[in-house]
């Protein structure tokens, strides 16, 4: 609000009066009525007065300042289809991280915009309850410029085309959808822990910085531009998460174990999610930004570890099983590739073995790990490759209960051994990848026996048959020969090559 | 002792707002990536309306950060005035 | 054009997403359709919610209609959120202007202490029904199934928070002490009895379960019946009260409820014409909200306002299809 009025009260008491105080206390209905999911958590808020709004934006603000960041957005957009803008890309290969992107996180973003909503309306606090409608918005926002930026390549290469379909079927698509429906399922208060601190707060940057300066380096101006524009609502959302978990914790001495519950389990969860990040910046990208450890360093153990002395004084421990991440972050984007590529069949994007060059770079950004152990593996599949038998594996592999990745990540204490663990609940033994994913189970295994896994429900017969071409297919909708295999001679290989010398 | 962090999308207007905060907050430490500046400080930073408007030459709303601003690390305390990132700790 | 020349021979490989061309055609898509059509979770959800168990986490039946295509919605303003953004930031701008050009000519000054009184009775306790008109459309967001017919109520939950923030802003234009008459039109929401229909009946709908109910009791038939009074009545009213300035401030109200009715209509037309059951369905709940409505409203707005609002309520129900004998009956 920029009038004069407004001159004569600070920011605060504006804010205030233009939010908190339209909320009244309702005489007809009871409370427990109106905000019916504040309760079952074991949550105790005492007093929705002492929530801190994170940002004291009015709705006038908020549309200018929106409107502006998408004027620039959209104008980008415009400029880049109407030059042919997919032709600046560094190398074709680059193209299967947006493929990774829109099929795997934007539908994140939707999902962040629903979960969003119900707790924008669900919360007792007119305060909380606005600045979670905020974000609503901007996640829908988010949902669809990417959808915007994405349209044009789609027109140009394979993957993008059935996005939302593949989201809701294809085997590693469930990994991030499970992550998020977990949050979406769970009540208001672990939402905003699981999504606003954990995964906004702590690891955020860990998925938009590495995509957007891989983009940056490799040419792709829409994904630099809507990553930057998304990203600058992404600090409102940061600081929700932060106030959020100082609320709660404020709140009441009981709520400081729960939290702690899910702290621990969220980040283990985004950890595990964020692999797949890990391997997009290590193999996908042509033009390296960051080795993965290098950013888990600078954004988790440097960021994360400021945090969490922050909240040392509410008598919250750095998450259980931290160390172990610390370990993983010099294997879990090789092992990760070396799956994907194995079922590179099965996949809506190119794989391939890192160049001679890039193997070169690994080496020096992993001195312990991937010499020892990585390198003679791409070295052995090359010479395969070269003989004209390049590796597919058509066996199914076992996948983790909770994370949902193939049981293919070693041990934190023995990099030659992949780590398993299992347990049995009411007669039925279930899988799990490591010791934090059995943990979660644990805490809630109503909740976690319900997982859809995508080979338990292939082996049943219930995504088109026995037949993995027509799974693939006719489920997935992955076109065979154009979406998948390897990129050493694909469709989008010889094409590119066409189109580099028309233009 | 805990490192505060703001970054800012590398823009025209960001220019004038970090000069405006490493005239403000002369230890703050300002790193150049592509496309993203981001500035660091130990425990507290402190980005004042007055110095801005003075580099910038216009009139700003300390509400207008939140246009170029990408990435936060620390508490927030924002009015009229001024922006402060802050940790306790 | 050298340009074009060189691009002849980078051909396209399709013109849209998989999905907006089973529904649309091979061709390229708008905007709205490419950001707003089958792009929700349909299947293989993983767990159900620890709030709701008998629900799926996306669940068509938080609604008592069916339809077969639940996209077959579709907003006549084509709002997804880069178009409803541009649109409010104009309408913003506007305001802006009139707020200043107020507030420079120092209009308030100008009003007559019957005008400000008709504003603070009138007026001003609506920006709490705005908050819960906010918080309806955000649940019906949350609930309801597709994005055409949850992002349009997100957008209008939204917009209901600004008319609250824009009323808030009135009520500190038109005071001497920033905040006494906003606290005056408070106590009127809170205790005043000629109020208390009207919050008993906003209390009463954030306990509806079925949003596409909640929708008809908010946005179709309060809405209808409000709204119009406002626009015309209690501006002329306030004219006559040497108060006329103040539809300066409140033009925007009538700019957005033009605009928000188009959504609201044409999603009701597609419920209505869906099936007889729908239609009977979205009958009984506007018959028994509409008398609530009336009865919540008439001390405020008056018999005279009431029965214009129903005249107008009445011709637009006839137009989606949908029954006036309910609404008609009372006038
Ligand atoms: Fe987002
Ligand atoms: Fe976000
Ligand atoms: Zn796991």
């Amino acid at each position: 609000m920029n009038a004069k009025t407004s001159k004569r009260l600070n920011m605060k008491d504006r804010y205030r009066i233009m939010t908190r105080d339209l909320a009244w206390e309702p005489s007809y209905q009871r409370h427990e009525d109106i905000f019916p999911q504040e309760d079952f958590e074991g949550i105790k808020i005492v007093d929705w007065s002492q929530w801190e709004d994170p940002f004291r934006l009015t709705m006038d603000n908020y549309w200018k300042f929106q409107a502006e960041k998408e004027r620039k957005l959209y104008a980008i957009f415009d400029a880049v289809s109407q030059n042919n803008g997919q032709m600046n890309v560094s190398d074709p290969r680059y193209l299967n991280a947006v493929k990774l992107f829109i099929t795997a996180v934007t539908p994140l973003e939707y999902n962040a915009y629903k979960g969003y909503a119900r707790v924008g309306r669900q919360f007792g606090g007119v305060g909380a309850r606005i600045a979670c409608q905020m974000q609503s918005i901007d996640e829908l926002r988010h949902t669809q410029t990417q959808i915007h930026a994405m349209s044009h390549y789609n027109k140009y290469f394979g993957g993008m085309h059935d996005f939302p379909h593949m989201f809701d079927r294809v085997w590693y698509l469930s990994v991030p959808k499970s992550f998020f429906e977990d949050a979406s399922t769970a009540g208001p208060f672990e939402f905003l822990t699981a999504i606003s601190f954990s995964f906004e707060y702590v690891l955020t940057n860990l998925l938009f910085l590495p995509f957007m300066s891989g983009a940056a380096y490799n040419g792709d101006m829409n994904t630099v531009t809507f990553g930057f524009s998304a990203q600058s609502d992404e600090a409102r959302h940061m600081t929700l998460g932060l106030e959020i978990i100082k609320f709660i914790l404020e709140q009441h001495e009981d709520n400081v174990p729960i939290v702690q519950k899910w702290l621990d389990k969220w980040l283990w969860r985004g950890y595990r999610l964020l692999s797949i990040v890990g391997m997009m910046m290590d193999y996908m990208l042509p033009n390296k930004v960051m080795s993965w450890a290098e950013a888990w360093e600078m954004y988790y153990e440097e960021a994360g570890g400021a945090l969490f002395k922050e909240l040392e004084r509410y008598g919250i421990r750095p998450p259980k099983f931290a160390e172990q991440t610390v370990i993983g972050k010099n294997h879990v984007s090789h092992q990760t590739w070396f799956v994907f590529y194995q079922y590179g069949h099965a996949t809506a994007f190119n794989t391939w073995i890192p160049t001679a060059k890039e193997m070169d770079w690994l080496s020096e950004k992993y001195p312990d790990t991937f010499d020892r152990l990585y390198r003679p593996r791409f070295e052995l599949l090359a010479e395969k490759a070269a003989k004209g038998e390049r590796f597919y594996n058509n066996t199914l592999p076992q996948l983790c209960q909770i994370c949902q990745i193939p049981l293919a990540i070693t041990e934190p204490d023995d990099d030659t051994m992949i780590s398993h663990r299992d347990t049995v609940h009411e007669g039925e033994r279930y899988h799990f990848c490591s010791d934090g994913c059995r943990d979660i189970f644990h805490n809630e295994p109503e909740k976690y026996v319900q997982a859809w896994l995508p080979v338990h429900q292939i082996l049943q017969g219930n995504c088109g048959g026995a037949d993995m071409e027509k799974v693939i297919g006719d489920y997935y909708r992955i076109e065979m020969g154009e979406d998948n295999l390897e990129f050493e001679g694909s469709p989008e290989q010889r094409r590119w090559k066409q189109w580099k010398q028309a233009v | 002792m805990s490192r505060v962090f703001i970054a800012l999308q590398d823009n025209e207007n960001s220019r004038f707002i970090v000069e405006a905060i490493s005239e403000d907050n002369p230890n703050a430490e300002v790193k150049h990536s592509p496309a993203m500046i981001r500035i660091e400080a130990d425990d507290r930073l402190t980005i004042y309306r007055e110095t801005v408007e003075e580099k910038l030459g216009r009139d700003w709303d300390t509400q207008e950060l939140q246009i170029d601003m990408i990435s936060i690390g620390g508490n927030v305390d924002e009015d009229d005035d001024s922006f402060t990132l802050y940790w306790n700790s | 054009m050298s340009v074009e020349i060189k691009t002849t021979s980078i051909e396209p490989i399709r013109q849209t997403y998989g999905h907006t061309q089973r529904r649309f055609g091979d061709k390229p898509a708008t905007r709205y359709q490419e950001a707003s059509f089958d792009i929700q979770s349909t299947t293989n959800f993983h767990y159900r919610p620890l709030y709701d168990h008998q629900f799926e986490l996306y669940d068509p039946d938080h609604t008592a209609l069916k339809m077969c295509d639940w996209y077959a919605f579709s907003d006549p303003r084509q709002f997804y959120y880069g178009a409803w953004v541009a649109n409010r930031d104009a309408m913003q701008k506007n305001a802006e202007n009139s707020f200043s050009f107020f507030e420079k000519r120092n209009l308030g000054s100008r009003l007559s202490d019957e005008a400000k009184q008709l504003v603070i009775k009138t007026l001003l306790p609506l920006r709490h029904m705005e908050m819960g008109a906010n918080m309806n459309n955000v649940g019906i967001a949350g609930d309801a199934y597709g994005t055409t017919i949850s992002q349009a109520h997100m957008f209008h939950g939204m917009d209901r928070l600004a008319t609250a923030q824009y009323l808030s802003r009135i009520g500190l234009l038109i005071d001497d002490t920033p905040g006494v008459v906003l606290a005056e039109a408070k106590q009127l929401w809170m205790e005043d009895p000629a109020w208390q229909g009207v919050r008993r009946y906003v209390e009463d709908s954030f306990v509806i379960k079925d949003w596409a109910e909640l929708s008809v009791a908010q946005n179709l038939v309060f809405d209808g019946l409000l709204y119009p009074y406002l626009n015309d009545h209690l501006e002329a009213e306030l004219d006559e009260l040497g108060g006329g300035d103040i539809a300066i401030l409140t033009d925007f109200m009538g700019d957005w409820f033009k605009d928000g009715t188009r959504f609201i209509d044409a999603l009701f037309k597609t419920l209505a014409a869906e099936s007889e059951a729908n239609r009977e369905q979205l009958n009984r709940w506007i018959q028994h909200w509409h008398e609530r409505a009336v009865e919540a409203l008439e001390p405020i707005v008056g018999k005279a306002g009431i029965a214009s609002s129903q005249a107008l309520l009445a011709k637009r129900l006839t137009k989606l299809g949908l029954d006036t004998d309910a609404v008609a009956s009372h006038y």
